[in-house]
């Protein structure tokens, strides 16, 4: 308890919040290596997801693919990684990337798998080609599902990123390993709390974003 | 939550706790390395302290653990009776043990021990420190003799960097631009690290916290040219497997970490004087030759233990 209470005096201190190793500095590239590897994973996996989800193929596979994928440990990822491209940024945004597809896959497909049958028939009736289907319908209608896969990812990736600090970057994690290095415990558990205050913030925003984006008129959930 | 927050088929929901855990798991793994329950731990069961055996501790690490287990077979050879409990997590899990009287002898590093015990910003010779030690250790427990051989942080390079620059020790290395360290996280606020290389040495480096405690992360970096320098320990057989060159520190700038053996009241005159023969011969070449047999050969403890004991006629 005691410890807690010092490491809000830690954050509360005003000259951890400017300079080259201060708060938002290190906040920032925090938020930075997130949006690195979700944005890199969004890249490849909604794309394939949402063709899997159209198409209603390949989903065995895919499920099997970002299963295993899921069953891979992170540090574990970022070491090998960091052995093989040198310490840096690009290691851990990798380990990041494989950390994001899973869940963005999962919400890629079953934004489109989610669309009613009936509905999509209509639209294939219709006349709409199979990409004005895609684009049109499922897509629109699912995109609450699609930005819960993004917002599920991020929360994952956030709470990840400190690894990147390991192997010689910035973000949050740089407190993390130095106060636990040091056994200066306020420091590391400042860090820890403003992993977990991010996570929420990011949690939260998307959480909205996916509400706004909810089409109007069509069933929830 | 709204309704619309759930996924219809739940599927991305269930697998994200699993996800985390593993993540949680693994990082907690790598981070802490703390755990004080060690599956390889030798099941001797309870305390030794009830017993007459006398118990030999080490730290968990591979290097510490090898001369727990030269000490524990001169023991043996002088005729103790001795029970190992290697590989015991942190300091914060042993000094409590070493103070009850758990653990009777277990091998530890003369500035690091002087650190934990409470002197963060210790500097000083080998000599110094083990005075600095004697006063601060818990009752009940004294430093025996400590060894030549030290497994301490260094300044370390490539064999090509170091021609090409002519560095043979720390000093050298002033007016070099643009130096860069890999190091763990703590080696920025080390009296040892960047501030004190400037104010004894007048070098200009920057840490680039590489956390695997100069492991092979930091080798990587330190061949792949991404630093020039890396902290490395002396004792790390990596040194002489990459042709690395660790530069000399005349000014005694790095924290001295000569094998200690730290002993409870238990450990008598003719148990001193047994393990003396291994401080004795130990020097940082034998350390590094124990440790290269332990990575290398992947050698047990005790094996690499005994054909050392018996070479140095300690054993036999």
């Amino acid at each position: 308890m005691i410890q807690l209470l010092e490491a809000f005096a830690w954050l509360a201190d005003p000259t951890r919040w400017s300079g080259p190793d201060s708060i938002p500095v290190r906040l920032l590239e925090h938020l930075w290596y997130t949006l690195l590897g979700v944005g890199i994973a969004a890249l490849i996996a909604v794309p394939v997801g949402l063709v899997v989800g159209h198409t209603h193929r390949g989903r065995g596979l895919t499920v099997a693919l970002s299963g295993a994928a899921r069953a891979l440990p992170t540090l574990g990822l970022v070491t090998l990684f960091g052995l093989w491209f040198g310490i840096g940024l690009t290691a851990p945004v990798l380990a990041f990337v494989i950390l994001a597809i899973p869940s963005l896959l999962a919400g890629a497909y079953s934004a489109c798998e989610a669309v009613d049958a009936r509905t999509v028939d209509a639209a294939r009736a219709q006349g709409m080609t199979e990409w004005q289907i895609l684009t049109r319908v499922e897509i629109p209608l699912g995109l609450p599902l699609l930005i819960s896969g993004i917002r599920l990812a991020s929360v994952q990736v956030v709470a990840t990123v400190m690894l990147a600090s390991y192997i010689g970057n910035g973000g949050l994690g740089r407190y993390i390993f130095l106060g636990l290095n040091l056994s200066d415990y306020p420091q590391m558990l400042a860090g820890s709390i403003l992993v977990v205050a991010l996570a929420l913030v990011i949690d939260l925003a998307l959480r909205l974003v996916e509400r706004v984006a909810a089409p109007r008129g069509a069933a929830r959930g | 939550m709204t309704p619309s927050s759930t996924p219809r088929s739940g599927a991305p929901r269930l697998p994200r706790r699993s996800l985390l855990a593993l993540a949680g798991g693994g990082a907690a793994a790598g981070l802490a390395a703390c755990s004080n329950a060690d599956p390889l731990a030798e099941e001797d069961g309870g305390s030794g302290a009830a017993s007459g055996a006398l118990v030999v501790g080490s730290q968990q690490y591979y290097s510490n653990e090898i001369i727990a287990e030269l000490f524990a077979q001169v023991l043996e050879e002088a005729g103790f009776e001795v029970e190992r409990q290697y590989q015991i997590g942190q300091r914060e899990v042993y000094v409590p043990e070493l103070e009850s009287g758990a653990i009777d002898l277990l091998p530890e590093y003369l500035g690091n021990l002087l650190q934990y015990l409470g002197d963060a910003d210790a500097t000083g010779t080998a000599a110094q420190l083990e005075d600095s030690l004697a006063e601060v250790l818990p009752d009940g427990l004294r430093t025996l003799p400590f060894a030549e051989a030290t497994d301490q942080d260094s300044y370390t390079t490539t064999s090509a960097f170091a021609q090409e620059n002519s560095l043979t020790e720390i000093g050298d290395l002033s007016g070099i631009d643009d130096l860069q360290i890999a190091a763990n996280p703590e080696f920025e606020e080390r009296p040892y690290g960047p501030q004190g290389a400037e104010e004894v040495y007048d070098v200009q480096v920057t840490v680039v916290p590489v956390s695997d405690s100069g492991g092979p992360l930091t080798v990587q970096a330190l061949l792949d040219g991404t630093v020039q320098l890396a902290d490395i320990y002396t004792a790390d057989p990596s040194i002489a497997a990459n042709d690395l060159v660790t530069l000399e520190d005349p000014a005694s700038m790095i924290l001295p970490q000569n094998v200690v053996p730290i002993a409870s009241e238990r450990i008598d005159e003719d148990a001193a004087a047994a393990i003396a023969g291994v401080t004795e011969a130990l020097t940082t070449g034998e350390l590094i030759s124990l440790n290269t047999r332990s990575v290398d050969e992947q050698l047990d403890s005790a094996t690499i233990a005994s054909d050392w004991l018996t070479a140095k006629g300690l054993l036999g």
